[in-house]
């Protein structure tokens, strides 16, 4: 338990500008051995720079990066000594082995040559030692996301760092992985470990953070201990002092006053929207048993489980993203022919995908293009689009949902990462679905734009008359359902039909706990 | 549920991780079960063309009773080493996750020009007659520049390696053309055609470089922190990046290298015909049996994947191939049509034998 009082990592009136723009503005930030420093902030607030001019990627206009007291050194190599990042994006060599992974550019040996034997010996020392348990010959790309982390976790700890910055470590775990990696920080502050952890999760700042800092415009505008700050505090300072009135909690639904008027009467329509019949699918991450439900026109349901429980997977096959092995989809009473997107489109169902940047969008073509993609066939005269047409139909849609770009012609590759599902989501709605399916639709989006997104994708389901199929595994998201299907292990678990969801129960629901509602 | 590793759930325990356990952290075991399986399936992956190639050889000598003799094996070995030294240069530019057109035209101006500064004029010489060494260095030199030159234009001009390489093969062979105007200089020092020519008992010397070069080059690759570089450049680039590997100077040397040995198989070529014809490499279009051999060997295009070892059964598989070819006088003209359709069955095996991530 050392926990020293000359901070590990210390940074003093850092200033970074691109262009025209600054990104940090005099930021002063340390961080003690032992202790684990929450960095949360909007998206474009300067958390990204931050965490790159602490690993030494950027170098600072202004201001000066202090490692227990000495300024940082000058080669990439002393610095990697320092303080090691594991980035939102796997730096792993997936060809690679582990152990070749923990001691990548850094292998020992002699006179240039490898000593494998010695380097799988240290690799499972190292592991042995923090408590980690990953084969150190197996190929890493066969490894899962988490184990990926391990070894990012395990690189640094083998090169000698006492100092790790962790970029959203969560972002891609499942809840029980998420618990895990939560166990090894704190058993790595424990030992003496300082520990920068930056997230869009302010629970989990609160579970594992001893202190919270919070960065809004470039500026560090708060920066306490964990103890003394509330969660209003932290959204408070994240967001400013103005908070849009609209974006107090969708969750205070269903509001008369909002402009979902038609919503009441629509979710008491009669009739069924979505009939799914006895999906089954087997396939390796994901498999499905014979799963039944129905939705309502207008009604918003929301799907949840852990991964590999088939929450997700059902959306997709709901979506005809993916074809099941047997089971039906209807839309009204039109049987839809399975793993077919383009008769689902026509048929009307808009689609979300999860991962938008795979899915969701094409990066080089402008904001409308995107959004009237599904579109063409309407917007077309003679197989021709006319640029102003197709601006005319995408522009309402780009105003309803607060789409900041430079014009409808910016390629939506340059937008920030809300705004570019800002776009997925206009394009799930510009050809009047009946039913909407959108599978994880804030991840990656900051705290305030998550609550402008749900409510606005709420709101145009509402105003289109169409239901919502909502498969989440962020159960924040499901405070827009009416109804929300808990699935464990492909099986519909239990529903719960009573709105404000509560978060204990959903959460026992995911792990197969608990009677139904 | 038989749990060998005894990380389950105690009897009568709920099992509270749910569906968690297919990511619990004795999945990689699992799945390759133990260390020992692990390196055993890396090691077939590494020779899945082997049954291959011994099918292939029952099969020549059933069909062609010289097909098995030694002077007809060694006359393979022979051809077989020039072009095997540059899929090597090729594969090592495609482990970096790039790739190179232009070594087939390395491959014919590097001796081209040598043999012209060395060649009386009679000969289609320049008549400056130089020392056959020097001609030889020379050689390496020129295949040195070009590396260079692709290396410096991919890497730091950050162009287009395709494009690039595209336009230097050209180039380069327009170069071979015009200064010999069209003639193939020949009747040079035996000095200048020894590595392609001369022999040690039975064994021709060609045979000898090119086993060295794969073996060379295939520990280097398993054992020095520059061959380990090559892997994590072409499989991570960012993370090689992160790592403090030097990435761009790996880079440009793997073109270097690969433009060396280019450069290396065109002087074996030319030793081998004894004259360098204005069509070696480019007129030839060899590059495309390069990279079928390099990718049915399981050098991934994608980078960061393969190995000497496939690489090696590549270029044995379409050698045999195509001295059964030529054994079975196979008729002229349709030479290309089953040349083409040996390597799509070749690449179709692979894929079979080798699994998802072969012959990508």
């Amino acid at each position: 338990m050392t926990v020293g009082t000359v901070p590990a990592v210390e940074a003093a009136g850092i200033h970074k500008r691109f262009g025209s723009t600054y990104a940090l503005r005099g930021v002063d930030l340390s961080l003690l051995p032992g202790h684990c420093l929450g960095l949360v902030g909007r998206n474009g607030a300067g958390k990204s720079t931050l965490v790159s001019i602490l690993s030494g990627i950027l170098t600072a206009d202004a201001g000066q990066v202090l490692f227990d007291g000495q300024p940082a050194p000058s080669d990439t190599a002393g610095w990697r000594g320092r303080i090691a990042t594991v980035f939102q994006h796997s730096m792993v060599v997936p060809s690679l082995t582990v152990a070749e992974n923990v001691f990548l550019g850094t292998q020992p040996g002699r006179g240039g040559f490898v000593d494998w034997r010695e380097m799988r010996a240290r690799t499972r020392s190292v592991m042995a030692e923090w408590g980690f348990d990953v084969n150190a010959n197996a190929p890493c790309g066969s490894l899962t996301v988490e184990q990926r982390q391990i070894v990012e976790i395990v690189r640094a700890l083998a090169a000698g760092t006492r100092c790790l910055l962790l970029d959203e470590p969560t972002a891609a775990l499942e809840r029980g992985a998420v618990q895990r990696l939560f166990e090894r920080i704190r058993q790595l502050r424990q030992s003496g470990v300082a520990i920068l952890y930056i997230s869009h999760h302010l629970e989990e700042v609160f579970e594992i953070c001893t202190e919270a800092a919070v960065l809004r415009d470039g500026e560090l505008v708060l920066s306490a201990p964990i103890a003394d700050v509330s969660k209003d505090d932290l959204v408070t300072a994240m967001v400013g002092q103005i908070r849009h009135p609209e974006r107090t909690h969708p969750a205070r639904r269903p509001s008369p006053s909002s402009p979902s008027v038609g919503t009441a009467a629509a979710a008491s329509a009669p009739g069924t929207a979505l009939t799914v019949s006895d999906i089954a699918l087997d396939s390796p991450g994901t498999s499905l048993h014979g799963v039944s439900l129905t939705v309502r026109p207008g009604e918003r349901v929301g799907l949840t489980g852990l991964r590999g429980s088939g929450a997700t997977m059902l959306a997709r096959i709901v979506a005809g993203a993916v074809a099941p092995d047997a089971g039906t989809v209807r839309l009204g009473d039109r049987a839809l022919r399975p793993g077919d997107r383009a008769a689902a489109l026509r048929a009307g169902i808009g689609y979300i995908p999860e991962d938008r940047q795979a899915d969701g969008f094409v990066p080089l073509l402008g904001v409308a293009e995107n959004i009237t993609m599904a579109i063409v066939d309407r917007l077309a005269r003679f197989g021709l689009v006319s640029p102003r047409r197709r601006e005319a139909r995408a522009a309402p849609l780009a105003r309803r949902l607060s789409l900041v770009s430079a014009g409808l012609g910016q390629p939506v590759g340059e937008l920030s990462g809300g705004n570019q599902q800002k776009v997925t989501v206009a394009r799930a709605l510009a050809r009047d679905p009946k039913l909407i399916v959108a599978i994880t639709p804030t991840r990656g989006v900051d705290v305030a734009s998550k609550e402008l997104l749900l409510g606005e994708l709420d709101r145009a389901a509402a105003a289109a008359g169409a239901s919502l199929l909502l498969a989440t595994d962020e159960l924040d998201d499901l405070v827009i359902c009416d109804r929300v299907i808990v699935l464990v292990r492909g099986e519909i678990f239990t529903e719960f039909t009573d709105p404000p969801f509560d978060r204990e129960r959903l959460i026992a629901a995911t792990e197969g706990m608990g009677a139904a509602a | 549920m038989s749990e060998p590793e005894g990380r389950g759930a105690a009897p009568g325990q709920t099992q509270e991780r749910g569906t968690s356990d297919e990511t619990s952290l004795d999945l990689p075991r699992r799945q390759a079960g133990g260390r020992a399986s692990a390196a055993a399936i890396s090691w077939i992956r590494e020779a899945a063309l082997l049954p291959v190639l011994a099918v292939l050889l029952v099969v020549g000598a059933i069909l062609n009773s010289h097909f098995l003799t030694v002077s007809n094996i060694t006359g393979i070995g022979q051809q077989a080493s020039a072009l095997g030294v540059v899929v090597v240069g090729e594969s090592l530019i495609l482990l970096i996750g790039s790739l190179d057109l232009s070594l087939e035209a390395t491959y014919g101006l590097a001796p081209m020009l040598a043999a012209w500064l060395i060649v009386p004029v009679a000969s289609f010489g320049s008549g400056t007659e130089l020392n056959p060494f020097l001609g030889i260095l020379l050689v390496f030199a020129v295949g040195a520049v070009i590396g260079l030159v692709n290396g410096l234009l991919i890497v730091k001009g950050r162009l287009n390696g395709f494009i690039v390489t595209l336009g230097m093969t050209i180039l380069l062979a327009g170069i071979q053309d015009g200064i010999v105007k069209g003639q193939s200089p020949f009747n040079w020092p035996t000095a200048f055609g020894w590595l392609g020519s001369a022999n040690f008992g039975v064994v021709p010397v060609s045979l000898i470089v090119a086993v060295a070069v794969f073996v060379i080059t295939g520990l280097f690759l398993r054992y020095h922190r520059s061959g380990r570089a090559i892997y994590a450049v072409g499989g991570n680039l960012a993370a090689a990046r992160a790592a403090g590997i030097r990435v761009d100077r790996v880079r440009i040397w793997v073109f270097v290298a690969g433009s060396v040995l280019g450069a290396l198989g065109g002087l074996m070529e030319a030793g081998r015909v004894s004259s360098v014809a204005s069509t070696q490499g480019y007129g030839e279009g060899i590059i495309f049996t390069v990279f079928a051999a390099a990718v049915i060997g399981g050098v991934s295009l994608r980078g960061g994947r393969g190995n000497m070892v496939g690489a090696a059964s590549g270029v044995i598989l379409l050698s045999l191939v195509q001295n059964l070819l030529d054994l079975e006088n196979a008729p002229n003209y349709w030479i290309d049509a089953i040349d083409g359709g040996v390597i799509l069955f070749a690449l179709i095996l692979a894929r079979v034998i080798g699994g998802e991530a072969a012959a990508e």
